[in-house]
């Protein structure tokens, strides 16, 4: 399983309801549902991963999120959990607010444009940054919403949101000293679980 | 030299007829003595019986789902598209049962029947059914079948509706429920344009308040004119503007109202004709007022939730983004309400520009994700 799942599902507890937006092949729920008997839907609008989760036997409903979450009842889930998509959202500060009214806690992964790789690229550049990672050109790019881990904070704050739980790891999801440290400067994805 | 099939083809098939002799309550507070129904089936069923899916048709369907019945036969069943080996009902996995609904004119008993009570054909006095009184009946089909419990009920449209009244009457007797194109129930407009094509049918002077058969004759131009406006429901906008724009049939206008100058009223002239040919009016009445009372949240105060928490199917539900009869919204619904009820569901809203009509029309990302649904079925 990709490292941010890894990490994330031992955030969620045992047999508790899930909605996982943009869930991909269903790789998080279809583990959760077998380890942890977690009743679990996911939100995907790639038709191709959408097959990857009916292969799975994981519910998926075919949904683009800038859509909202007004098809879900307040309270419904346990958790909502969102990884490496709130940059690529029309809206994600209603988005976040929509979580929060549907889930009790949200777990969400994003990169973080403040690492110390991308100031330097638009430093000594002057042009956006682009990576392995982020490969895209600026015009031609689903990431239309960057922002740090402050920034991020400071919307939970705006929010009245209370962050639980944040971590700070690198591209590759590994945890390193350094990024606990100074997160926003060397964190390069933050994981983030947030609650009302 | 013996027809050669498609390899992906059931080939051929043949109807058969079973009695009920047990007479069916139905909604409406009578009840049919006895009765037949006309059924195909595809594949084999296994020794656990584990492996049986019910094919539920829609408004003009029957029980002559897949393969021909005859070498010479022009086209298959009409959802060949979809059953058969290698396709999205896989014949070679499942034991596919498709029948005829009571009421139907296709060999099921239904106003063309004879009336044992009179000795003629009931035409009108057929008594109107529900979508409910054709699950019950489905579900003495599969008693007499040895089906105890089906792998899935599968239907589209008013086929769709029939699997999710399944899903609610017998809980216990399907383990997949997938439903194609269809709604929790009708709105106002769907109302409308069936109450268009019952007028049509009605106020035809050779229907004779459905007695049409003693009189020898066909109210053909109401059956004409109600399948017209039913079949503008469903193509879409762009599906018709593709194939017809405005393109004529003749060289020139003519300035006159009985000339078919449009290819599109040609078409619909076609089509009308050539159902009337075939279909029974008082079926086509029967049929539009089993849907316009459909309605399976109505004994829970509309609270369609609730009306699916004793459910205990997995569901897949389909929509075609250009259906404007049971646009994807509606089959949202029922996703939502599913979701709601806690029960596991997949929704698949399938890019298409045919309109109601996709679920008939085997496009790829369709066949791809109603066959990666079909094929996680455990049998």
């Amino acid at each position: 399983m990709r490292a941010d799942l890894e990490i994330i599902q031992e955030w969620i507890p045992a047999g508790s309801r899930v909605l996982d937006l943009g869930c991909g092949g269903g790789e998080l729920l279809a583990y959760l549902r077998d380890h942890k008997q977690v009743h679990g839907y996911g939100l995907e609008r790639d038709p191709d991963k959408i097959a990857q989760c009916l292969d799975h036997g994981v519910n998926v409903i075919e949904q683009d999120l800038d859509q909202g979450l007004d098809h879900f009842a307040d309270d419904s889930f346990d958790v909502v959990v969102m990884t490496q998509t709130l940059q690529a959202v029309h809206y994600p500060d209603r988005l976040l607010r929509d979580m929060l009214r549907v889930g009790k806690t949200c777990i969400i992964t994003f990169p973080n444009f403040g690492h110390w790789r991308c100031r330097w690229y638009l430093a000594r550049q002057g042009e956006m940054p682009r990576s392995e990672f982020l490969p895209y050109t600026w015009y031609n790019t689903p990431n239309i919403h960057f922002c740090t881990f402050r920034d991020f904070e400071a919307l939970c704050r705006e929010q009245q949101l209370r962050v639980l739980d944040r971590l700070a790891v690198d591209r590759d999801h590994r945890l390193g000293a350094l990024a606990r440290w100074w997160p926003n400067l060397l964190g390069e994805i933050g994981i983030y679980r947030v609650t009302r | 030299m013996p027809t050669v099939f498609a390899e992906d083809s059931v080939g051929l098939v043949s109807p058969q007829v079973l009695h009920f002799k047990e007479p069916l309550p139905l909604a409406c507070g009578r009840q049919l003595a006895d009765y037949e129904l006309v059924y195909e089936t595809y594949g084999m069923l296994n020794a656990e019986r584990s492996n049986a899916v019910l094919i539920c048709h829609a408004l003009s369907g029957h029980h002559h789902a897949a393969g021909y019945h005859s070498p010479d036969d022009r086209k298959p069943g009409w959802w060949d598209s979809c059953i058969g080996p290698g396709k999205p009902i896989d014949t070679r996995k499942f034991f596919v049962v498709s029948l005829n609904n009571l009421g139907g004119c296709n060999g099921s008993t239904g106003p063309g029947s004879r009336n044992p009570e009179t000795g003629r054909a009931y035409g009108a006095d057929f008594p109107v059914l529900t979508v409910e009184d054709w699950v019950h009946s489905q579900a003495r089909l599969a008693d007499a079948l040895g089906i105890r419990q089906w792998a899935a009920v599968v239907g589209g449209s008013l086929g769709g509706m029939q699997a999710l009244q399944w899903s609610i009457s017998h809980p216990e007797r399907l383990r997949h429920c997938v439903v194609i194109a269809s709604a929790p129930k009708l709105s106002a407009q769907n109302i409308a344009f069936n109450e268009v094509a019952r007028q049509a049918i009605l106020t035809d002077p050779d229907f004779h308040g459905g007695h049409f058969q003693e009189q020898g004759t066909i109210p053909k131009r109401g059956l004409m004119l109600a399948r017209m406006v039913g079949h503008i429901t469903y193509l879409s906008d762009d599906s018709m503007g593709e194939k017809f724009g405005r393109e004529l049939k003749t060289d020139q206008l003519n300035y006159d109202f009985h000339s078919v100058e449009f290819q599109v009223e040609s078409y619909l002239r076609y089509q009308g004709e050539e159902f009337s040919g075939r279909f029974d009016a008082n079926t086509y009445l029967l049929m539009t007022k089993a849907l316009d009372y459909f309605d399976p949240a109505a004994a829970h105060d509309g609270d369609l939730v609730k009306t699916l928490e004793p459910v205990k199917a997995d569901f897949c539900v389909i929509s075609f983004s250009t259906d404007w009869r049971f646009s994807p919204a509606r089959s949202r619904e029922i996703t939502d309400a599913l979701v709601g009820a806690k029960k596991n569901v997949s929704y698949l809203e399938i890019e298409s520009a045919h309109g109601h009509d996709a679920f008939l029309i085997p496009s790829p990302r369709y066949i791809q994700g109603f066959g990666r649904y079909m094929n996680r079925i455990a049998v």
